[in-house]
């Protein structure tokens, strides 16, 4: 596995998966794909369908309505597949913990392997992240 | 003898070669148009490592669709162009070709098309099947002109239909010497950033509103098939232009590098027009085709029978 898991690290194609955030993440998010920080050179992706995706980048926090669908999409990726949540949303409920529809335990919902807190974190923050996962593959 | 065929299937000129350069000349293009955006771009084994890692995931079957089809598609497609790599290698290098290869050509790089409409229609998901529908808009589009220009070298070769006796014909000086057979390869390379779904001609898989188009639902090594079948036609595509245009290649000496400057040549151009163009609409595209390239590639027919 030593040898895939490599392979793997050198194309992790991320798929943005948007949970009802502030909508401020997805901006940065977006702000990490553009040429300035260029992860294409870490061999990093946007695609478009779910079904390609090695890395589910989830932004805010999840509430009743959408975390049946966060769920869904997580079994509609195909495996190995690595969740990074991105935001202090995801990882402590931000500004968001006391509303009323906010889910409890997020773990129970898809499990998340790595959490990227800020509000929202720089691109810089994301892709340090992206290398510590990249780092756990190479062993 | 069988072996030597099995060979000629499967490394040179055939599956490995075409699998390999196809992937280099795929680093070459997104380290190009890296640069064009003043990024720095992936490193050189990227595309393998993609296809590696493509090959190790899970390929989800989606219940209620017609999963022989959708997993079939990819294949076919697979092996088709395994089939022209080898055809079209053998002529360049060895000079071996049958009567009248050229037609079988014709309906063969069609195929392509024809496997991602099957394969984006067989998924049952809405996108997947608006870019099928897009794909066969533009195979519409780009055939005609294809098929015209096609028949400019068969033309000025004096009705000649096998690929490799196009090849001989051109010993004394190559068609795009000529104003009907530069026309036919500007045509010509137009109409194969077309059958390639390149920019400025990606309409069935666009990312930003189709998500991927008919390669939506296909995951793991079903999707590393079709991946690679895009990155073979980079190779033979060009090569065809070649074949056509350029006289084929003359490898001795001094030759194998004007062979290489004729394939550079031609890749370069792919990729400027590719970088330097954003999607057009579909109706633009048929419009563009219909009534500007089929009749310039007409009006190279002419002279080509002029003999200009
Ligand atoms: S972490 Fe902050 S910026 Fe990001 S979605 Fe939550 S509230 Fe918005």
């Amino acid at each position: 596995m030593g040898w895939y898991n490599k392979r793997l690290a050198k194309s992790l194609w991320v798929f943005h998966v948007s949970g009802s955030p502030c909508n401020n993440c997805d901006i940065e998010i977006l702000d990490l794909l553009t040429p300035k920080y260029d992860v294409e050179r870490l061999g990093i992706k946007l695609v478009g369908s779910v079904r390609q995706a090695d890395v589910l980048l989830v932004t805010g926090v999840f509430n009743n309505k959408v975390a049946p669908k966060i769920k869904k999409l997580y079994e509609q990726a195909p495996k190995p597949v690595f969740v990074v949540a991105v935001g202090t949303c995801p990882a402590s409920g931000c500004t968001f913990k006391d509303s009323y529809n906010t889910v409890e335990k997020r773990e129970d919902v898809i499990p998340i392997d790595m959490y990227i807190p800020g509000c929202p974190p720089k691109p810089e923050a994301m892709i340090e992240a992206v290398a510590k996962l990249i780092g756990v593959l190479n062993g | 003898m069988i072996g030597k065929q099995i060979l000629y299937l499967l490394v040179f000129p055939g599956l490995l070669f075409t699998c390999v350069l196809g992937l280099l000349i795929g680093w070459l293009d997104r380290k190009v148009s890296a640069s064009f955006q003043f990024r720095v771009g992936p490193p050189i084994f990227q595309n393998f490592n993609d296809i590696f890692k493509l090959l190790g995931k899970e390929v989800i079957l989606i219940k209620d669709t017609n999963i022989t089809v959708f997993a079939l598609a990819p294949i076919a497609a697979f092996s088709v162009m395994v089939f022209l790599s080898m055809s079209i290698g053998l002529v360049l290098f060895y000079g071996l070709g049958f009567g009248g290869d050229i037609i079988v050509m014709m309906y063969l790089f069609m195929f392509f098309s024809v496997a991602i409409i099957i394969g984006g229609s067989a998924s049952g998901n809405v996108l997947s099947s608006l870019g099928a529908g897009r794909e066969i808009k533009l195979l519409l589009a780009d055939e005609l002109a294809f098929i015209l220009i096609c028949l400019i070298p068969i033309i000025k070769s004096g009705y000649l239909l096998g690929l490799n006796e196009i090849v001989i014909a051109q010993s004394d000086g190559a068609f795009i010497g000529s104003i009907s057979g530069f026309i036919g390869f500007l045509v010509g390379l137009l109409c194969i950033q077309a059958k390639m779904t390149l920019p400025p001609f990606h309409i069935p898989e666009a990312e930003t509103e189709l998500a991927e188009g008919p390669l939506m639902e296909y995951s793991g090594p079903l999707l590393a098939l079709w991946k690679i079948c895009q990155h073979m036609m980079w190779v033979i595509f060009p090569f065809f232009l070649i074949i056509l245009f350029f006289g084929g290649f003359n490898l001795v000496g001094i030759g194998i590098l004007w062979a290489i400057l004729k394939y550079v040549l031609i890749i370069v151009l792919m990729i400027i027009i590719k970088n330097t163009n954003p999607r057009i609409q579909i109706d633009t595209a048929l419009k563009f085709f219909w009534r500007y390239a089929s009749p310039l590639a007409l009006i190279g027919i002419i002279l080509a029978v002029l003999g200009v």
